[in-house]
């Protein structure tokens, strides 16, 4: 991807469930684009649709109007195989509950974005602890997701996101299990490593006081984008 | 693939009840294996013990040693055939034989076997009112030197010495010269006795293809006779299909239990997996890769149950009285019980595929939201 190339690109798309005979619209043309290093605080309160449109924006779910072209990849009409490469390939996330496999040591989280896929081995792990050492967790990197703090449990997942060099990361309420203070410093933090990194990144939240730590602001209401 | 194995290393204990139902069910499946083959020796290590290729009846006999007979004139007939490169006479009879010493419960069963061609193990035929005696008579308390009196004739054979693995029919078998098998069949059984150089059946060895030369036989003959391989007429004594047949159900039921054990097992672990399954489909993973990490911990877990299963089959062996329970250790049966088991993990564990299939990685950014 060139720096031209916007990280993402929704046009007028449509997420329809249908529900019980009837037909439940939970993005309703919705447009955006994101520049290559664009970091957006996606608003909105729940039921609005913001995780539909990371899902769509991640390749998890596919639209059912609209294009959908991530880093210059028009990914709208891919199989679901071919998805879950792209996300592999090109796609960072963090959940909302963090979500690192429990049995794994902070480094291991990290390393099984390499073990789902091609293995690179050597530069993998070597990746692996350098993002552990930006990350500051270099002392903690054998230490299992219960032996860490909740803030070093999101910096893991953080590191694991960026593990396979993604074109775009998406941050599911980041902040949403921490307090205010903690959920600032990872806040910062992402804003570092993304910007560091010139990656693209969608943050969803529904706290507005975190959305400062954006580029832009788009809220969403009843599955409508509203800059 | 580490995924799945690291889990076992850090969590042995959520795969434990799995772990232990299935080596329960090895021992199971090991303690069956060894029984069968153990029965199944000890009723046909008196022909698995002939130095032959084929073994002829009469016709009308259906392969029965008891209703075979064959005369000399038949056998001039099979000797002159080519393709026989020797051929001898045998003759089995089946009675009671009392045990010196042994008390009121001195009867035990026997088989004496008049032989021509040594078996395995033996010498030439004995004089006239001795015999050579399986080693699971020891077990009866016949000693060497012992004179053993067969049937209601009470026919007395003195014992020579020992032989292994040659009992017949479950019976220890008594090894004598065709002059005392006649002997004993004619005091004995009355009803069927036996002339001078009447057998019951001939042991053949053959110089070429057992299958062409056992068919020219019948056909020299005029299909007086039927010539079967030794692991044929092994098989055709009483109770040996139907030892094997009925051993053959019951471990294929215990490996049915194995596979609902197993399928039951990693259900469960795969419905407590779901969250995480959800996040690794959404961070790229395939449903395969997934899958296989499921069907390796079955495969690890059934090849520790074989193991121990083994080990606790070996140790069976070693420690079971020569003639009490029949058991047998054939390292043939632990390679077969262990792929059995192996395979009854790997179908237990693909039931877990469809739920696997159906996780959503939409669950792990909660798309409830």
């Amino acid at each position: 991807m060139n720096d031209t190339t916007p990280a993402l690109h929704l046009e007028s798309v449509r997420k329809v469930y249908p529900t019980g005979g009837e037909e439940v619209v939970a993005l309703d043309h919705a447009t955006l684009t994101l520049a290559h290093d664009e970091i957006v605080a996606l608003v909105g309160p729940s039921g609005s649709g913001k995780t539909t449109l990371c899902s769509i924006a991640g390749g998890i779910l596919s639209a059912t109007d609209g294009t959908v072209c991530v880093a210059g990849q028009d990914i709208t009409a891919y199989t679901s195989a071919q998805l879950t490469d792209f996300r592999r390939e090109h796609i960072g996330f963090v959940f909302q509950t963090v979500n690192l496999v429990p049995f794994l040591t902070a480094r291991e989280n990290l390393l099984v974005v390499d073990e789902i896929g091609q293995r690179a081995g050597a530069p993998a792990r070597r990746r692996a602890d350098q993002l552990l050492d930006e990350l500051g967790l270099a002392a903690r990197r054998d230490h299992l997701p219960s032996e860490l703090s909740g803030g070093q449990r999101q910096r893991v997942a953080i590191g694991r996101a960026l593990m396979n060099d993604p074109d775009l990361v998406l941050f599911d309420e980041p902040t949403s299990a921490l307090d205010t203070h903690l959920g600032e410093q990872v806040m910062d933090l992402i804003r570092n490593e993304m910007k560091a990194r010139g990656t693209a990144a969608i943050v969803v939240t529904h706290d507005e006081r975190m959305t400062h730590y954006a580029d832009r602001t788009v809220h969403i209401t009843d599955g409508v984008l509203v800059e | 693939m580490r995924l799945a194995l690291r889990e076992m290393r850090r969590r042995p204990g959520r795969f434990a009840i799995a772990a232990a139902l299935l080596t329960l069910i090895a021992m199971l499946l090991m303690l069956l294996g060894g029984l069968l083959d153990g029965l199944i020796a000890r009723s046909t290590g008196a022909i698995r013990a002939q130095r032959a290729d084929l073994v002829v009846f009469s016709a009308t006999a259906e392969k029965s040693f008891l209703r075979s007979r064959v005369p000399p004139d038949l056998r001039v007939r099979v000797e002159a055939v080519p393709g026989v490169h020797r051929a001898g006479g045998i003759g089995v009879t089946q009675l009671g034989a009392r045990v010196p010493g042994n008390g009121p419960r001195d009867l035990v069963d026997v088989a004496l076997i008049g032989y021509q061609l040594p078996p395995r193990g033996l010498p030439a035929a004995p004089r006239r009112g001795s015999a050579y005696a399986d080693s699971v008579l020891r077990g009866e308390g016949v000693e060497r030197g012992d004179t053993l009196r067969l049937g209601p004739a009470r026919t007395p054979v003195k014992i020579l010495g020992f032989v292994d693995d040659t009992s017949y029919s479950g019976a220890g078998s008594l090894w004598a010269s065709p002059t005392t098998w006649r002997d004993v069949q004619n005091a004995n059984r009355p009803g069927s006795t036996v002339g001078p150089g009447v057998f019951q059946s001939l042991v053949v060895q053959a110089s070429g293809d057992p299958a062409t030369v056992a068919r020219r036989i019948d056909e020299a003959t005029g299909h007086a006779t039927q010539t079967v391989s030794k692991s044929e007429a092994a098989d055709s004594i009483g109770g040996v299909r139907q030892q094997r047949s009925v051993f053959n159900q019951i471990i294929g039921v215990t490996l049915g239990i194995a596979i609902v054990v197993v399928a039951l097992f990693f259900a469960l672990l795969t419905v407590e997996r779901v969250g995480l399954y959800g996040v690794l489909k959404a961070i790229g993973a395939r449903s395969r890769t997934l899958f296989a990490g499921v069907v390796i911990q079955a495969v690890v877990v059934a090849l520790i149950a074989a193991a121990i299963g083994s080990a606790f089959a070996v140790v069976l062996d070693r420690t079971l009285p020569p003639g009490t329970i029949p058991y047998q250790l054939l390292t043939s049966r632990l390679v077969i019980s262990a792929v059995a088991l192996v395979l009854a993990a790997i179908v237990g564990s693909a039931f877990s595929l469809r739920r696997v299939l159906r996780v959503d990685p939409a669950s792990a950014i909660g798309r409830s939201s």
